[in-house]
């Protein structure tokens, strides 16, 4: 803490006259009241690394919409004449063994793997707030049988559950995003389970019982908008795993199918040529990063701003 | 211990026998028959060998007689590789991927400790930084483009590695690097904030305040205590090692179990893919109760049996 040199010639003798006392100006407020969020927005403010972060999902955003008109390419036309060419002016991140500009597909290949990754978390959210509320604000017998089916599902490894409904389902974007929602929900099912079970018996819900509000009313208005802060930790954390799952399972050819490309499809075509051309593995492989770690780090900035007292 | 011991091992039986029914159900349900390919099978043949491997049964009469046999530990044969059966293959390619596992645990314990320990003695000083951006690094990076950027740098620029396959030690560094990673990251992060919680603790500054010398207080007495949430990660641990092995092994080459596994998945070999899924969830199962067993070791304040004992 520094403190601010004083200069003599802003000091006038009306500083030094003693206020007068008001009982009424002592109660005064003087601070603009913030609420919670404004002041989890505040903090997380000042964590530059997960501005940068949110810095980085904004770009990669509007670039999955802009990318392909500004190459002047799409990410689909086979071009013999080019094929394998490392960057240059007339193809900024080179071509891939079809002659496709890799430029162009690696911003499309953004939109894909972008929502994917948006989509099963929300819905992973969606499943897992109303299962864990209902199993948590009732308890009991629900809870018990609710969390044992959750339980018995979360024993089989995720990316084992995931691959083996991905053999049977037909292909596509929708039954990826639902082969990976079919056990992804589990986890944020336990996070709001527990805290709903802390929060039920606060005076506030007895207060909405008292006035008549029925459970769904009292699970849905009064105990989910509390934790709203670790749902949105757990969803931010979320996405990148989603991310991760959906190249990891495009790496094992059972995700995204051509013609449309993901980070994940291209990265497994370079692997098989990364001796020659290694440049087709880095720019999905870097992007695929990137996210990863744009997320990553806005997760771990809002966990610090929505719960101050978790920080280190 | 023994009532504790045998509900265990009852709720294990009965995870397993609804992964056997759910991977069953789910097999049934796949497009294709077992023998399904790009050649024609004569139909007489195929009729044969439905015959043969008993697909001609009823559902449910198939049903019992695969939980039976996956009972006496027998996962029946391969349709795709004729005469080799479940047994076989996993036996066969097991051992690679338990090596490359216990080494790849080993790297990411002792690693993700050692770094989360000094960050957190260090705090907020660069060293803590460091660790932490590694560790945020580590989580970020995915364990497939790991392993290419490894074999690209140390194999093939470098030539100082070998590129694939698993003769010898010095195979085994990439591929258990670049499957250790992500984890020891996870490990890292839980030990830094663990050890930081213990390092603020009552009896760490009795500890201090009697005299002490910084290395007692720090190993004997901190480092015991903040240890605890990594061992409980110890499950995840195991998963993410045998989930990461799909595409490592692919990428090196190995001959072990998630290679094959894999390889059954693009076969559509069937009876394989259920084999190594109950194979794999009874190796999770046992893992798990093995670490639950170990944390009630290591910590007597925990019960046997008895929920929660959060400190």
């Amino acid at each position: 803490m520094s403190q601010p040199e004083l200069n003599r010639a802003e000091l006038e003798q009306s500083d030094f006259e003693p206020l007068v006392r008001d009982e009424a100006e002592a109660e005064k407020i003087s601070g603009e009241s913030t609420s919670y969020w404004q002041d989890a927005w505040r903090r997380f403010k000042k964590n530059k690394l997960a501005l940068f972060g949110m810095g980085v999902i904004v770009f990669l955003g509007i670039m999955s919409f802009l990318g392909g008109p500004i190459s002047g390419y799409d990410y689909y036309t086979n071009d013999y004449m080019v094929t394998n060419k490392a960057p240059s002016l007339e193809h900024w991140f080179g071509t891939d063994p079809l002659g496709r500009d890799i430029f162009a597909r690696t911003w499309y290949g953004a939109k894909i793997s972008l929502f994917i990754g948006i989509m099963a978390a929300l819905i992973d959210v969606i499943i897992g707030v109303i299962w864990g509320a209902i199993a948590g604000y009732f308890g009991g017998r629900t809870d018990e049988i609710m969390m044992r089916i959750a339980d018995i599902l979360y024993s089989v490894p995720y990316l084992l559950v995931v691959i083996l409904l991905m053999v049977i389902l037909p292909q596509g974007l929708w039954t990826l995003i639902l082969a990976m929602t079919f056990t992804g929900w589990i986890n944020m099912a336990r996070i709001v389970r527990g805290q709903v079970m802390q929060l039920r018996s606060e005076e506030y819900v007895l207060a909405a019982r008292t006035l008549g509000a029925n459970s769904n009313r009292i699970m849905f208005r009064h105990l989910v908008p509390n934790t709203l802060g670790p749902i949105l930790v757990t969803l931010t954390l979320t996405i990148p795993n989603a991310i991760f799952t959906e190249a990891f399972l495009s790496y094992l050819g059972l995700g995204v199918q051509a013609p449309l490309a993901s980070w994940g499809t291209m990265t497994s075509e370079a692997i098989s040529a990364l001796q020659y051309y290694p440049f087709q593995l880095f720019f999905p492989a870097f992007f695929i990063c990137l996210t990863m770690l744009a997320f990553n780090v806005i997760g771990d900035g809002m966990r610090d701003a929505l719960d101050p007292k978790a920080r280190k | 211990m023994g009532r504790y011991l045998i509900q265990r091992f009852g709720s294990m039986v009965v995870s397993l026998f609804f992964i056997v029914t759910i991977t069953f159900i789910l097999m049934q349900l796949a497009p294709g028959g077992p023998f399904a390919s790009e050649k024609k099978i004569p139909p007489e043949i195929e009729q044969q060998m439905n015959e043969k491997y008993g697909l001609n049964d009823p559902l449910h009469i198939q049903y019992f007689n695969y939980l039976k046999d996956v009972a006496q530990w027998d996962f029946g044969p391969s349709f795709k590789y004729t005469g080799q059966s479940v047994n076989d293959i996993i036996n066969r390619s097991f051992e690679y991927s338990l090596l490359l596992g216990l080494e790849s645990i080993f790297l990411a314990l002792s690693i993700g400790v050692f770094l989360g320990v000094i960050a957190a003695l260090r705090h907020n000083t660069s060293v803590d930084y460091t660790a932490m951006v590694i560790a945020v690094l580590g989580i970020s990076v995915p364990n497939f483009i790991l392993a290419a950027a490894l074999q690209y740098f140390f194999a093939m620029k470098l030539g100082v590695l070998p590129v694939a396959r698993f003769d010898s030690f010095l195979h085994t560094i990439l591929p258990a690097v670049a499957l250790a990673t992500t984890p020891m990251a996870f490990i890292a992060r839980l030990m830094r904030s663990s050890m930081l919680d213990v390092l603020n603790s009552d009896y760490i500054k009795t500890a201090k305040a009697k005299g002490l010398n910084e290395r007692v207080v720090t190993y004997r007495h901190a480092l015991r205590n903040a240890i605890m949430p990594v061992v409980s990660y110890l499950g995840p641990l195991v998963v993410a090692i045998l989930t990461g092995s799909f595409v490592i092994e692919e990428i090196f080459d190995i001959p072990g179990l998630g290679a094959e596994f894999v390889n059954s998945v693009t076969n559509r070999d069937y009876t394989v893919i259920m084999g190594t899924t109950v194979f794999f969830s009874a190796l999770l199962l046992v893992s798990i109760l093995l670490v639950d067993l170990l944390y009630t070791l290591i910590d007597p304040r925990i019960k046997f049996g008895k929920e929660g004992g959060k400190s």
